[in-house]
């Protein structure tokens, strides 16, 4: 972990705070943050290695970090308490639903492309059908 | 002796020590048992710990703010976290430039669909709005997630673990769904987990394939922007 590195970080997250209340935007400082740092890793085309194991090092308990906030669950128990059949009925179909159509879209549309024969499709090594493979 | 032991408590209670180190032994607790049982999503950690903690906390009759006086210290490194997303974002985002437009499409599509078909749900169920809101970006990693509830008017920690049971159904259904779909290919079925259930979606689709995986991840960084731009729209055709 590099002093300078976690300072970037902090400086991104407040220019992403700044933008955030200035423009009165509904998007979370922090999310525009990363959009931020996002953009100028594509643009300088390099990632600085002190950059990554900062990171990495922040990134290893990521989940860790949202236990706090996670335990604030039981100030709203009552919520959960009146409307669990509404909140897991939707959480269930919801999450079905999700992964089904995020990848029926991408299985159609790289059909799609591949058969137009513009550009590559989506390229080679996806095939999961080889023998004896677990799927995911 | 034990009026000896409850000045201590009442002094330790007060001190954000104890907080800070019960998030910490409780955590790393749920690691441990996660990873004992080995690695079944079930058993998540961060479920493991907020249902310890808020037992302790209950049970000791604590509340939550003296807690957070030591846990906010955890908390804090939230904003810095969700900026260092952007670090395996921009590097898987290397690994699949030339098929980025169908990658994009298909989370596009799994954004709104995961949206809207938990904020309908639970609307034509009855829901109230802040639960709703706080459902809403229920598929988005924890940091991210929170960030947009809070934004629109919902609960933060509602949504955190709303999150939570969100990721541990996709890492349980996914395969299965994918399976009955005859869904081969590991990137659509690995960006299909990580955009249903982020963090927890994609440590289960690492699992089991490197592509699936670097696919979830992907799908995990790109549907937490999505959803922070698309929500206030989705909502808007609710409220």
């Amino acid at each position: 972990m590099t002093l300078g590195f976690i300072t970037m970080l902090l400086v991104y997250q407040l220019v992403g705070e700044v933008i955030a209340r200035g423009l009165g935007l509904a998007l979370p400082g922090p999310v525009i943050g990363m959009a931020l740092l996002f953009f100028t890793l594509v643009v300088r085309k390099d990632l600085p290695e002190g950059l990554k194991s900062t990171v990495e090092g922040l990134l290893k308990h990521l989940s860790l970090l949202f236990v706090p906030a996670g335990v604030g669950v039981m100030l709203h128990l009552h919520l959960l308490q009146d409307e669990w059949q509404a909140v897991s009925l939707a959480l269930v179909v919801s999450t079905v639903a999700t992964i089904a159509v995020t990848a029926l879209v991408m299985v159609g549309l790289c059909r799609l492309s591949h058969n137009t024969g513009e550009g590559e499709g989506c390229g080679p090594d996806g095939d999961a059908n080889k023998e004896g493979q677990k799927h995911v | 002796m034990s009026e000896d032991l409850f000045d201590i408590w009442v002094y330790l209670s007060t001190t954000p020590l104890l907080g800070l180190t019960m998030t910490l032994v409780a955590y790393q607790g749920g690691m441990w048992i996660y990873q004992r049982a080995g690695m079944n999503p079930l058993l998540n950690p961060v479920l493991i710990a907020v249902l310890v903690l808020v037992g302790l906390l209950m049970m000791t009759g604590t509340d939550y703010q003296t807690y957070f006086e030591g846990a906010q210290f955890v908390h804090f490194m939230l904003g810095p976290a969700t900026v260092a997303l952007a670090v395996p974002l921009y590097q898987q985002f290397q690994k699949v430039r030339k098929s980025f437009a169908v990658i994009l499409v298909s989370i596009f599509a799994g954004s709104v669909t995961a949206v809207l078909s938990a904020v309908a749900i639970a609307w034509a169920l009855g829901a109230s709005e802040s639960t709703l809101i706080s459902l809403a970006p229920k598929s988005v990693t924890a940091p991210i997630a929170m960030g947009i509830a809070q934004a629109a008017g919902g609960v933060a920690s509602l949504t955190a673990v709303l999150v939570i049971l969100t990721g541990i159904l996709g890492a349980v259904l996914g395969p299965w769904v994918l399976n009955a779909l005859r869904i081969k290919d590991w990137r659509a079925r690995g960006l299909a987990m990580g955009t249903a259930s982020h963090g927890i979606g994609t440590a289960r689709a690492f699992q089991v394939n490197a592509v699936a995986g670097a696919f979830a991840s992907l799908a995990m960084g790109l549907n937490g922007l999505a959803t922070a731009v698309l929500l206030p729209m989705l909502l808007a055709l609710f409220f």
